[in-house]
Parts: C-alpha cells; sequence; structure tokens
C-alpha cells in the first residue's frame, strides 16, 4: 500500500497541473499582504459598518492572525476549484491516457487503487492547506507581527466584534486547518466519484465546480423549507464551518472565556455530516469503479 | 503440452450489443495463440475479458484450472500484457515508466535490472527521455519491455504490430518468435492480419462477429496441399479453356468469376511452366490457403461466403 501512493504521488508531483493550485494560492495571498502593507487604509472598508457600534483601535487590529483569517475567509471558498482539479483527475486522467487499461492488469486489486488514489488526494488536500497555511499565517506574522484577533461577525443582522487574545489563537488556526482538510476531503472524494465516470479530466473538474456551485447557492438562499429540509444534509453548508473555531464564548460579564467555543455542538454535528459525504462518496466511488469495464 | 488457459462459453453483452458470443478456446503451455479476426470482431473485449479488464456477461475462464474469478491476481501475476496502443505515462521517462510498473507488478526491481530491460528494449540511451517524444515503435518497445519486467508466464499482445513501421513489424515478429522459442513464455496475440498469424502463431482462432468460426493448429489449417492458386491471364476464356483440356483440368475450381486452381504449393512452379508452354499470357498468379480465402471474404463483407471448415 505505501509503495503504491508513493508510486501515486510521484506521479502527481511530475504533472504540471499540481502546481497550478500551489501559484495561484501564493499569488493570491502574496497580493493581499502587499496591499494591505502598502496601503492599510482598506481596513477602514472593512470596519464602516462597525465603527458606530465599537471603539476599534485600528492599529492594533492588522496583525498576522488577523491577515491569515481574512485571507482563509477568503480563499476558502475557492481552494475546492483546485482541490477537483487533481481528484478530479484521479481516474478519468488515467483512462484518457489509456494507462487505466495498464494499471489494472498488474495484480491489484480495484479497492487498493483507488483507495490509494484517494489518499494522494488528501494527501494533496493537506500540502495545500500547509502551504497555505505557511503563508497565510506564518508569513503574516512574520510581515504584519502578532496581537489579539479581532473577528467580525454578521449575527441576526448585527455586526459585532469577537476578540481572541494572541495566547488563545494557534490552536483555533490549528483545529480551522484540520477542520478545512475535512471539508476539502469531501470535494476530493466528490471528483473522485465522478472521475470514476469520465473517460477525460475536464468532465469531473468541471461537474465538481458546478456541484459545489449550486449546493453553495442552495445553502446561502433563505428560504424556511430549504433551511429546514436540505440545508442540513448538504456538504457546502458546512464547507465554512471552520469559522465556529472562532467564535469564542462570553461569560455573563461579558467577557470572553479562553480556550472555549461559542457552539462546540454545531461544529461537531457538521464533522459528522462531513464525514457522511465522504463516505457516501468514497464508497459509491469504490463500488462503480469494481464494476466499470475498462473500455478506455 | 499443459493446458494453460480455459476457456469456456465467454459472452459479453454492452446494451443491445453481443460483442462476444459463447467463445470456448484453450491455450497450451509454450503456445503462441493467434487470435484472428477482423477489427470489431471482438477479439479485443476477449482479451479484455481474460485480464478482468472487462466483467463478462456469462462464461468462465480458468487458468491452470483454477476459475480466475476466485484470484484474478494470481494470473496477473504471472500475465504481462499490452491492450491495443502501448499507453504509457507521457510525462515521465521511460526509465521512471519502467520502474513504476516493475513495483506495481509486484517486484523490486533493481537499477541495474531496469536498465538492462531497456537495453534489450533498445531504449536504454534514452533512459531519461520523456516518453512524449519517443515514436510509436519505442513506444511499443517499451510496452513490451514493462509487459515482460516480472518474468510473466503468460504474455497477452493485442495488434501489437499497429502503427509500427516494416521495420517495427518485423522486429516485432522476431521479438514474438524469441519470447516463446528461446524465453519459454506462452503467448496470446490478436492480429486483423492472417500473414501475421501465420508467421509467429503454432495455434490459432479466427472470430468473426463475436463467434469462433474455426480454431486449430495453423499448420493443419493453412495446409500446403490445400493452396488455392487463382490466376489472371491476358485471355481467361483461352485460359480455361486450354487448362480444361491440360493435366490440370482435375485441379481446376470453376466459380464463374475467376481461374482458380486447388493444388499443392510445391505444384506451382511447374503449373508457370505449363502455363508457358500453353502459351496463355499470365499477368499473375495469386496462391491462397482456403483459411484466407475465408478470411478475407469476412474481412471485405463479401456476401458469397463458403464457409471453411476444419
Amino acid at each position: 500500500m505505501w509503495s503504491l501512493l508513493q508510486i501515486e504521488l510521484y506521479k502527481i508531483s511530475k504533472r504540471p497541473r499540481t502546481y497550478i493550485a500551489f501559484i495561484a494560492i501564493a499569488g493570491i495571498v502574496l497580493i493581499i499582504q502587499a496591499a494591505f502593507k502598502a496601503d492599510p487604509g482598506y481596513l477602514n472598508i472593512l470596519l464602516q459598518n462597525v465603527d458606530d457600534t465599537f471603539a476599534v483601535d485600528k492599529g492594533n487590529v492588522i496583525n498576522g492572525y488577523f491577515m491569515c483569517y481574512m485571507i482563509l475567509n477568503t480563499l476558502l471558498i475557492q481552494v475546492p476549484i483546485l482541490v477537483a482539479l487533481v481528484a478530479g483527475d484521479a481516474i478519468s486522467g488515467e483512462a484518457n491516457m489509456g494507462t487505466l487499461r495498464l494499471l489494472l492488469t498488474k495484480p491489484i486489486s480495484r479497492q487498493k487503487i483507488i483507495g490509494v488514489k484517494f489518499l494522494a488526494s488528501i494527501i494533496y488536500t493537506v500540502a495545500l492547506l500547509v502551504f497555505m497555511a505557511l503563508l497565510a499565517l506564518f508569513l503574516s506574522m512574520i510581515i504584519f507581527g502578532t496581537n489579539d484577533l479581532l473577528v467580525f461577525r454578521s449575527k441576526n443582522g448585527e455586526s459585532e466584534i469577537l476578540q481572541i487574545t494572541q495566547d488563545d489563537v494557534m490552536w483555533r488556526y490549528l483545529a480551522a486547518f484540520v477542520y478545512a482538510a475535512i471539508a476539502l476531503t469531501v470535494i476530493a472524494a466528490l471528483a473522485l466519484l465522478l472521475s470514476v465516470f469520465a473517460e477525460n479530466s475536464i468532465g469531473p473538474i468541471v461537474a465538481t465546480v458546478c456541484i459545489v456551485i449550486v449546493c453553495t447557492i442552495i445553502s446561502n438562499l433563505n428560504v424556511p423549507i430549504i433551511d429546514r429540509t436540505i440545508k442540513p444534509w448538504l456538504f457546502t453548508s458546512y464547507l465554512v464551518g471552520w469559522k465556529g473555531f472562532f467564535y469564542i464564548a462570553y461569560d455573563a460579564e461579558n467577557v470572553p472565556i479562553k480556550g472555549s467555543m461559542e457552539n462546540w455542538a454545531s461544529i461537531r454535528n457538521s464533522l459528522f455530516i462531513l464525514f457522511a459525504h465522504i463516505g457516501v462518496f468514497f464508497g459509491a466511488a469504490v463500488f462503480f469503479f469494481k464494476k466499470k469495464d475498462i473500455l478506455s | 503440452m499443459n493446458l494453460m488457459l480455459k476457456v469456456t462459453n465467454l459472452s459479453k453483452k454492452f446494451k443491445d450489443t453481443n460483442a462476444v458470443t459463447n467463445l470456448s478456446f484453450t491455450v497450451n503451455q509454450g503456445d503462441v495463440y493467434g487470435f484472428l479476426g477482423q477489427n470489431g470482431a471482438g477479439k479485443s473485449t476477449t482479451l479484455r475479458m481474460l485480464l478482468k479488464l472487462i466483467t463478462p456477461t456469462n462464461g468462465t475462464i480458468e487458468y491452470f484450472e483454477k476459475n480466475i474469478d476466485h484470484d484474478k491476481n494470481e494470473m496477473l501475476r504471472q500475465t504481462g500484457a499490452i491492450i491495443e496502443r502501448p499507453d504509457l505515462y507521457k510525462y515521465l521517462s521511460a526509465y521512471d515508466n519502467l520502474r513504476i510498473f516493475a513495483k506495481m507488478s509486484g517486484i523490486k526491481a533493481s537499477r541495474t535490472v531496469i536498465m538492462q530491460q531497456l537495453e534489450t528494449a533498445g531504449l536504454a540511451d534514452r533512459y531519461q527521455s520523456k516518453v512524449k517524444t519517443f515514436s510509436q515503435g519505442m513506444k511499443q518497445r517499451l510496452g513490451i519491455a514493462i509487459a515482460l519486467i516480472h518474468e510473466p508466464k503468460l504474455v497477452i499482445l493485442d495488434e501489437p504490430t499497429n502503427g509500427l513501421d516494416p521495420q517495427g513489424i518485423a522486429d516485432m515478429r522476431n521479438m514474438i518468435l524469441r519470447l516463446s522459442k528461446e524465453m519459454g513464455k506462452t503467448v496470446i496475440v490478436s492480429s486483423h492480419l492472417l500473414n501475421e498469424i501465420e508467421v509467429v502463431a503454432n495455434r490459432m482462432i479466427i472470430i468473426h462477429k463475436g463467434k469462433k468460426v474455426v480454431e486449430g493448429n495453423v499448420k493443419e489449417l493453412l495446409d500446403p496441399a490445400n493452396t488455392l492458386l487463382q490466376i489472371e491471364t491476358t485471355n481467361d476464356a483461352d485460359a480455361l479453356y486450354k487448362l480444361e483440356q491440360s493435366k490440370w483440368a482435375n485441379f481446376l475450381e470453376n466459380n464463374g468469376r475467376y481461374i482458380r486452381l486447388r493444388l499443392n504449393k510445391n505444384d506451382i512452379p511447374s503449373l508457370a511452366s505449363s502455363l508457358s508452354n500453353m502459351d496463355i499470357g499470365v499477368l499473375a498468379l495469386q496462391p491462397r490457403h482456403s483459411l484466407e480465402d475465408y478470411f478475407l471474404s469476412l474481412t471485405n463483407n463479401d456476401t458469397h461466403v463458403e464457409p471453411f471448415t476444419n
């Protein structure tokens, strides 16, 4: 298994498309960091909604932690597309090249082959997130320094600011990145499933992106019947659930409780739904791949 | 001869199309087994079923008397195959391709072994070149090296000469013969050209529209004593009259369209000299085995098909 995984990772590492995602992430993060470094005035636009309500010390708002939070907010919506680029190519790419039939004439079970491909997609996703963490968090910490993290959010139509002390931030980022990895694994599993049915890579990649877009739109609709019936079961409703780690709980005197989370039960529920999706998508991928006639 | 492969009543149906119907054949250890049929006859589908790339609708495949449904990996471990084109990882080097597929075949091939294989395939000086820069012939040779790296007992080659130049075709034929005679491999080779099978195979099967037409020993099927000779002359009516009056009259086979004689291949020089003595202007003498005739009639979609009987 390990030997097969090594081969799969080696193949992924040798394909130019693998690096598109890394280049895209590096480009976006560096542009945002450079823009904020050159013109911190952008923060005023961000704060205009809360300026009337809260007295914010703008000098302390922009720091490495804040930059990372903002970058993740922007990027984690787009990363699924980048994950689909590799996972959607896993089986269909081999079919397109004609190597799938050679691969399957080797004494390796189909379950093992697709399992290894899925594992390689997960490793790729984690590598992407680690790279993002290095740039968005650690590079931002170097460029902008560290301080308490202020999280802006809108709750029940009202703007609010949550304050997390800097000694309470790092574990939240670690948890957020792990959560994001699980959420993106759902995308990888979906892309892999679609990849089983296709003979070229474009189809499953585009189909994955379309499904994510459609489901995201549905997740963002505010229609009561959809809220009750469909949204709770859509994986896209939980893609940004990582933010929950930054929603700190407050005590009765309105003081933030260090190490706390406002709604752990909600995060736990989100994780359960995400794991269920991974199980269903990957299970279906294995089922159909085992039955697939290789005609390419 | 040990029975290596036994295929019984193999069928494959794709939606409404019967790609292969009740196909049965046997391959003995040491055979070069020719799989002959026109394009779309069901050759590749059958070979893919042997390799478990396609699930049969019906039938059984036994490898050394064990049903491969129970342990397909046992058979695949001892099989090397190229199905249709030798498609490889184009963005990787020849060395990497060979190394990867060796690992997948379950063997740890050292650098020396891999380089030896590349040397045999005539690719040692290009071992670092990406496969996308290779010619069709080079890809085919690398594909063969990959099929053989784990020293399989059975080698399956589906249309191995497709896309090759004449030199490549000759090299491929020699390689198949070497696989059989020097390396003791059992080879199943498919083609839509009878002469390719005739040169390399000792046993063969012809399939048409997914059904077996004939199976047997190549020498018996292509018996030189049963050669059909077609003659083209400057004046067919005159030539036919003269032949009917000659000692060759008993060999004549009149189908109303061509002048044909069924005779032993060794008698052709004598016939040629008789034709000259009879002042028949010969344009062409075309010897055909009855099997070839039959196969051509299938290939050309000729409606006038006289079934060949073994």
